[in-house]
């Protein structure tokens, strides 16, 4: 500790070059906590037995859809509680800007399936009863100045009606929110049983089931004996948990880890050549201060000691300002992005592997004026200035 | 006669220049009595400042000998000389080389850092050396508040702290003005006569070399009476 007089004196000398590099720093290290928390969602192993809720879509493509008569005989299977599905429907309000997802569902078995949707009992059997009925999540109706009564119009792209046009109208009939999960408050449930009648294809089929289970434990049985139930049927079934599903929708996109590490892999490169460029310029400008510090009887080790722990400091400095900024952030990016893959988190990995690159960078950016500081011949040094 | 501080046997340096040998000392035998003040004058390139690097411990000869209180220091590696260096010998340059964002205590106290010492010892020791320059009321100033002949105080100060039996100065007045020249050289006078200091200073300046005790010149590696 007696030496950090002459760390903070080396970083103080041009205060604006070591405040630029840290910034980068932290740039760098804001990005990655934000990249990582997002990433980690999207790549971390799932456990079927960690969830009560199972979704069982078709084996072969998340587009292929299965025949509604198979709810009968999920349900016919031990353990299982309640069973809902879902489709994706697709189409557009007023303009493609205003996208949101828009899923035909069973009202009843859905809402008791999704407890954390809270919705007026009213609302809810206002959505059950009204054949053409739609409820929304409070967020997308704060947006488009709905209010309940309206009645929405929705130019479907995958489904259009029986008469061959595509307006479809739905009537709002009640408002949801999610008060864990706001973000799920930007999509709408439309009754499924208007949707499947007044569809000009794949009547009587479903694009998933949702499975409620008893005992979550009972997931991994439950999901083989239902792709049991199915297999070397036309349409094969593969059963995942809700957060499985929504990984492996997600990843139709690209493999979104693969992207996000990429784009932290070059950030990181760049700092380290900033950083190794900052520090050697910093220690070439000291030389002959290095070669004091020599000939007063500071040993060659503990000179370029001092080097490595200036640029320890100033990674670190980056890192934690950089990893503190994103803590802050972090509960308004979660509540932007959240995903049905579960909270955007910046968990206690993301912030040990973080300081572990800061070492990483700081050891390789340190290395070079380290061993030019080690091998400083005083002499030489002096007679240069 | 008193006892020999520095021993200097059949001292040379060479130097390997592309394929070419230059020899800066040659065969240089020279003996520095405990309490001595001696000037080293001769033209450029003639090797004073070699033969000051050489008995400060800072470069190591190509062959003969330089015993300092009796310890071979040519025999000795890197880090045994830094550690010679911390305890035994004091450096003062011309252009004083103090670490400009650290106050004139904090400079001073720099060579302690390598020692056991506490820190209210070290404050200690540093209000010590500030005394004994003259400078107790500039402890706190940076070398940029303070004037030339102030800052080689400092580098002095500096150079005493940590109770050395040598000071090696190189041209310590080359980049003052005659007062403030006259003044440094009153204060290392000062340092010999009253504080026992052994010192070995290179000058191109005879006023200055008039204030050590005597004078030796050196010419092309040779010392010349």
């Amino acid at each position: 500790m007696k030496y950090w007089i002459i760390i903070v004196a080396a970083l103080n000398r041009k205060r604006w070059r070591t405040g630029l590099t840290i910034s980068s720093l932290v740039v760098a290290f804001l990005l990655f906590g934000l990249l990582r928390s997002v990433a980690v969602v999207f790549t971390e192993d799932i456990d079927l037995s960690g969830d009560d809720r199972l979704v069982v879509a078709s084996k072969y493509s998340i587009i292929d859809s299965m025949p509604i008569s198979y709810l009968q005989r999920i349900k016919g299977i031990e353990g299982v509680d309640i069973v809902a599905h879902q489709d994706w429907f697709g189409g557009t309000y007023i303009d493609r800007a205003n996208f949101f997802p828009k899923w035909p569902v069973p009202p009843k078995e859905f809402l008791d399936i999704y407890e954390e949707y809270k919705i007026s009992p009213q609302d809810e059997e206002a959505f059950i009863n009204t054949r053409n009925g739609m409820i929304a999540g409070k967020r997308l109706v704060e947006k488009f100045n709905w209010k309940v009564g309206d009645r929405i119009p929705i130019i479907g792209d995958i489904y259009f009606l029986k008469d061959g046009t595509n307006l479809w109208e739905f009537d709002l009939v009640g408002i949801f929110n999610d008060l864990e999960n706001p973000a799920n408050e930007e999509q709408v449930f439309l009754n499924y049983k208007y949707f499947d009648e007044a569809r000009d294809m794949a009547n009587g089929t479903v694009g998933n089931f949702i499975v409620k289970l008893d005992d979550k434990e009972e997931g991994p049985r439950i999901a083989q004996e239902i792709d049991t139930m199915f297999a070397n049927s036309m349409d094969e079934t593969k059963t995942y948990t809700e957060k499985a599903y929504a990984q492996m929708f997600a990843s139709q996109i690209g493999d979104i880890g693969l992207i996000m590490n990429s784009i932290l892999a070059a950030v990181f490169f760049t700092i380290l050549l900033v950083t190794g460029n900052t520090m050697s310029q910093s220690i070439r400008e000291r030389t002959s201060e290095l070669a004091v510090f020599k000939t007063i009887g500071f040993s060659d080790i503990t000179v370029m000691l001092l080097v490595f722990i200036e640029s320890l400091v100033i990674c670190l400095i980056g890192a934690f300002l950089g990893l503190g900024i994103t803590a802050i952030l972090m509960p308004g990016l979660s509540e932007m992005v959240s995903l049905s893959l579960g909270q955007v988190a910046l968990d206690s990995s993301i912030i040990i592997s973080g300081i572990g690159i800061a070492v990483i960078t700081a050891f390789i950016s340190g290395f070079p004026p380290a061993l030019g500081a080690m091998r400083l011949k005083v002499v030489d040094a002096f007679r240069k200035n | 006669m008193s006892e020999i501080l520095v021993d200097v046997k059949n001292l040379s340096k060479e130097y390997k220049r592309g394929g070419e040998t230059l020899v800066v000392l040659k065969d240089l035998n020279l003996e520095i009595p405990k309490e001595d003040f001696l000037a080293l004058m001769g033209p450029s390139g003639s090797g004073k400042s070699t033969l000051l690097n050489l008995i400060g411990g800072l470069d190591t000869p190509s062959s003969g000998s330089v015993s300092i209180n009796g310890e071979r220091i040519d025999q000795m590696n890197s880090k045994q000389l830094s550690n010679w260096r911390a305890s035994n010998v004091g450096f003062i340059f011309q252009f004083y080389n103090l670490l400009p964002v650290l106050t004139a205590q904090k400079n001073i106290e720099l060579p302690l850092l390598l020692t056991n010492l506490s820190s209210s010892q070290r404050k200690q020791h540093v209000e010590t050396a500030l005394n004994i320059v003259g400078l107790s009321d500039r402890s706190g100033h940076k070398p940029s508040e303070l004037s030339g002949g102030q800052q080689q105080r400092v580098a002095i100060a500096r150079a005493l702290v940590s109770d050395p039996d040598i000071l090696v100065c190189d041209e310590p007045t080359g980049d003052l003005d005659r007062d403030t020249a006259t003044e440094i050289l009153n204060l290392l006078k000062s340092l010999n006569q009253d504080h026992g200091k052994t010192i070995l200073m290179v000058t191109h300046d005879p006023a200055a070399a008039d204030s050590a005790k005597r004078s030796l010149h050196l010419d092309k590696g040779k010392l010349a009476s």
